[in-house]
């Protein structure tokens, strides 16, 4: 199996940069820095590499978006706020193989023709920040970065900066608002970012792991990175697992590979072999699937599109029998409910509303028409915010009513949770 | 040039500069979009949702406030959908508001109210425990924050930040827990302060004055001026029972768009004031005793008569009204006085700002030039000054100083300590009557009577009539518009 991101990831001290150049690290730049860059933006557009933050937009095009006439500085951002739950895959890039990220951001910024970086950690990655700067010092003193990268001209300043610890802060345009030094609040888009982003200035924000891919497109080719995965999917992709498995952890396969392999081979099935009862299979905010569903399931966009829910993030929580629906969706609420950043209505009411519905639910108190009050908040907040976290807490609603019904009726009837707890 | 495009709004085709909002378009053809946190001075927030409508081949609803038109647009405000979106949002609002309109100091000018009555009458779904937030919080010397009934539009704060230019109101907390704050050790305390509370669609922002004086479905609304500085921002002056309540920003793009500063709103009271003189008043050995008007009319008269009309100065007044200086200017000159000057406060440098205020603290400055060119000084002597409004500071030192055989006052105001005339006639204020002043930029601007005058008070130019109707030299005036059409003849007033 190629591996694209992990191949390094057992190796002691790949953050240090000698051990890392002798696995290759940075033997893309002089390659890079011979190329145009709509030369480089055009090779990963051709690799077919899809964002692996979460709404899998082609990044080439995203980078072809940056106006071509700007007379602003440009900018590249990273994200590194990963704060989904059961999404764990960009920490162990930071802590694994810190460098094939900043190699990946050299490509970026190159290609989009940025001279200023921003990587944004979220507040509790303190490790994972103070890691990236002594990689950064380093790169720094032997001219990876900076000034006139091996005497190419070309200049690139990468600063590193934590955040103070919001979900919100994810969203892009909330990233680069609490960046500029004010509350992370999302924007209206658009205009979009890679328009009028940080200082008002075009900027690309992209997700760790999606930069960590770069490397591999630039010295293997497109077509290398194109043949892995399907015609849609293409490429490889983390998966950070966790929930009722024997072996959680971050796997890198395939994209298209099957969910029931992954499960079975990489993560040593479910704990005490029970049954699947339900899958999350890219982030908590995306509508979960039956246990059924889920091992008739192919990890790629497409499929999971096919199957009603998304590969989002690649944060895989495996539920099993003796998980309760309603608490876990009465988690779920809580954690959008607190992570809301309170800016439009539909989200900051409807959030808090629906975790006060399900915690009595939970509670066995609730009655028999809260569950039809659960999916009029749903619909009556998804798509009608700023940004996509109201839909976050809708999706999951509304799965898992449709799906685990009969458990949140049983609450009701039976006055409390019918699972041991 | 910006192309003119068509779009329809529920069925009506509206023709509208291409880059207007649909919320715009929809004004322009008289349908108001139900909003809280749009507002044509602010940036666009795009947080409230309410102003959320239909638009044919888009994914969901937009929201109007934000979105512009496009040539061919369809746009439904009316429509079942877009009535269904402003319910759900006024829903999840309410879910969480206190819902004391009973104590609320905004109930009956509430737009939560408002909107409430007109789009969604829905029953509450809400039985479980509210989210409680600071109540009755002190934010700033004028303002007063109750959380709970704030609908977090964030108008006030980008007010601060975007009119005034001072970050002050912030925001703290997420999800429903967010709150409006100031920081820590700091408070709202600029000079513009109060506008939030204007600006503020609910009662969550209240000003610590009007709190709980009276009743908004009580009071009357007169257009009128501020007359706190020559800048004139136009008001409405909150009225009942012949006592003022309180000033609000009328909107004039020309003038003070639709602001007012705090120092100018809290100027009402002195229209409300102890000092105010309500009937004529007499000199009697050192000492004012209340008279009748037949006696303060016959004391005046025998009081100039002493004087040789050359010897008389009227001293007109930048407080005071164009028909009042004007009414006040023909009796004299019909008594043959010839000798006219003006007064009023002195400037205050440290008052001027680069949004609205100015050093003259007068409203009616550049008025009152217009009729006299002289400022009463040092250099202006006589020994009968008639005297319009009130003399400050300096002017009083220096009219005293001169000791003159008579003196006569026609003022609102007359602080205990200042003795300093020999007759004093009641004049009313500006809410008592209407008028013209003239700002600083020499725009005419009129005001309106709020109410009658208190007690025995007059107009200035109403007891001008009458001191000349005593003298047996009627001026035939009966309004101030006929003061103002017979007068400005004589001047270079448009
Ligand atoms: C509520 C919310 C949280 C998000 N959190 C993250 C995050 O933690 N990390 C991330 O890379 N993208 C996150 N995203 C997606 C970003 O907005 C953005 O799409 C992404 O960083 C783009 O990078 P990519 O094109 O490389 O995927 C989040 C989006 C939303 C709506
Ligand atoms: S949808 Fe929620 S998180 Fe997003 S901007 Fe609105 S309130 Fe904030
Ligand atoms: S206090 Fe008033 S103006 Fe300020 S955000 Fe709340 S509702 Fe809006
Ligand atoms: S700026 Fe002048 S006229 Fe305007 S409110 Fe203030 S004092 Fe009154
Ligand atoms: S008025 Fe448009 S979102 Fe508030």
């Amino acid at each position: 199996m190629t591996l694209v991101i992990t191949k390094n990831f057992a190796g002691p001290n790949m953050a240090r940069l000698d051990v890392a150049m002798k696995h290759g690290a940075y033997v893309t730049l002089e390659k890079i820095l011979a190329m145009k860059p709509e030369a480089v933006v055009d090779e990963v557009k051709r690799s077919g590499l899809r964002g692996r933050g979460g709404a899998g937009f082609s990044t080439g095009m995203k980078w072809g978006f940056v106006p071509k006439d700007t007379t602003k500085p440009i900018y590249l951002v990273v994200n590194a706020d990963e704060s989904e739950p059961g999404t764990f895959k960009d920490r162990a890039i930071l802590e694994k193989d810190p460098h094939l990220m900043i190699e990946g951001i050299i490509i970026a910024s190159y290609a989009i023709k940025a001279h200023t970086c921003y990587i944004y950690f979220r507040g509790e990655f303190y490790r994972q920040w103070e890691l990236m700067e002594r990689c950064l010092a380093e790169a720094r003193k032997v001219g990876i970065i900076g000034n006139n990268i091996k005497g190419s001209g070309y200049n690139l300043n990468i600063i590193a900066h934590r955040g103070a610890g919001a979900y919100i802060c994810g969203e892009e345009t909330a990233l680069l608002s609490s960046l500029e030094g004010y509350r992370g609040w999302p924007r209206i888009k658009p205009p979009f970012p890679a328009v009028e982003g940080l200082f008002g200035c075009p900027t690309i924000v992209n997700n760790v792991e999606t930069l960590a891919v770069c490397p591999f497109i630039i010295r293997e080719g497109a077509a290398a990175y194109a043949k892995l995965g399907t015609e849609k999917s293409p490429g490889t992709k983390l998966f950070s697992v966790c929930g009722h498995v024997n072996r959680p952890g971050v796997y890198e396969v395939p994209l298209g590979y099957p969910f029931a392999k992954l499960l079975s081979e990489e993560c040593g099935g479910t704990i005490e072999e029970r049954k699947l009862k339900a899958l999350i299979v890219g982030g908590s905010s995306v509508p979960v699937v039956t246990g059924e569903e889920a091992l008739g399931l192919r990890l790629d966009y497409e499929s999971c599109a096919g199957c009603g829910t998304m590969l989002g993030s690649g944060g895989v929580i495996v539920i099993d029998e003796t998980a309760c629906a309603v608490q876990v969706l009465a988690d779920l609420a809580r954690f959008y409910a607190h992570e809301s950043c309170g800016q439009c209505t539909p989200c900051r009411e409807g959030t808090g509303w629906s975790k006060k519905v399900l915690d009595r639910l939970e509670a066995g108190l609730g009655s028999s028409e809260d569950l039809n009050l659960l999916l009029a908040i749903a619909d009556n907040m998804q798509g009608k915010t700023i940004c996509p976290l109201a839909d976050a807490l809708a999706m999951p609603i509304r799965s898992w009513i449709k799906k685990f019904r009969t458990e949140f009726e049983d609450h009701v009837r039976l006055k409390g949770c019918p699972f041991p707890s | 040039m910006t192309k003119t495009v068509t779009i329809q709004i529920d069925g009506k085709a509206v023709k509208i500069p291409e880059g207007t909002t649909i919320f715009n378009a929809a004004k322009e053809a008289g349908i108001e979009i139900p909003h809280f946190c749009y507002h044509p001075k602010l940036s666009i927030a795009g947080n409230c949702r309410l102003c959320q409508v239909e638009v044919e081949g888009a994914k969901g609803p937009v929201i109007s406030c934000r979105e512009r038109v496009r040539d061919g647009m369809v746009v439904r405000v009316q429509s079942d959908t877009a009535r269904d979106v402003r319910k759900n949002v006024l829903e999840f609002i309410l879910i969480n508001h206190p819902l004391d309109c009973p104590i609320c100091d905004q109930s009956g000018e509430c737009k939560l109210q408002d909107q409430y009555f007109d789009h969604s009458l829905k029953p509450s779904q809400m039985t479980w425990p509210k989210v409680h937030k600071p109540k009755a919080k002190t934010i700033g010397p004028q303002v007063m924050l109750d959380d709970e009934r704030c609908v977090l539009c964030t108008r006030c704060i980008r007010f601060c930040d975007e009119i005034v230019g001072e970050h002050q109101l912030i925001l703290r907390e997420r999800g429903d827990h967010s709150t409006i704050d100031v920081f820590p050790g700091k408070q709202l305390d600029n000079a513009y302060s109060l506008c939030t509370v204007d600006l503020c669609p609910v009662g969550a922002l209240t000003s610590s004055d009007f709190r709980f004086k009276k009743r908004v479905w009580f009071l009357t609304s007169t257009p009128s001026i501020c007359t706190g500085c020559a800048t004139g921002c136009n008001i409405w002056l909150d009225h009942c029972d012949q006592k003022v309540y309180r000033y609000r920003p009328r909107e004039n793009e020309a003038v003070n768009q639709c602001w007012m500063c705090d120092p100018g709103r809290m100027t009402y009271k002195a229209i409300n004031s102890d000092e105010r003189v309500l009937f004529p008043i007499v000199r009697n050995d050192g000492a004012y005793q209340r008279t009748s008007w037949f006696e303060a009319m016959a004391r005046t008269q025998q009081l100039l008569a002493g004087v040789n009309p050359e010897g008389i100065v009227g001293i007109v007044s930048a407080e005071a009204s164009l028909e009042e200086n004007m009414g006040l200017i023909r009796f004299l000159k019909e008594c043959g006085v010839t000798s006219f000057v003006w007064a009023g406060r002195s400037p205050e440098p440290q008052f001027v700002d680069k949004i609205l205020r100015d050093a003259d603290r007068n409203p009616n400055t550049h008025g009152v030039k217009m009729l006299t060119k002289t400022r009463f000084g040092k250099e202006t002597k006589g020994q009968a000054f008639v005297v319009l409004g009130r003399l400050h500071g300096d002017d009083l030192t220096t009219l005293v100083s001169q000791k003159p055989k008579a003196v006569i006052a026609i003022t609102d105001i007359l602080p205990a300590n200042e003795q300093w005339a020999d007759v004093v006639l009641p004049r009313a204020s500006h809410a008592e009557q209407e008028g013209h002043m003239v700002n600083r930029a020499g725009l005419l601007q009129k005001f309106e009577r709020a109410f009658a005058p208190k007690g025995e008070s007059a107009p200035g130019w109403q007891i001008a009539a009458r001191l000349a109707g005593a003298w047996g030299k009627p001026l035939g005036f009966t309004s101030a518009r006929e003061v103002f059409e017979t007068e400005k003849q004589h001047y270079d007033v448009v």
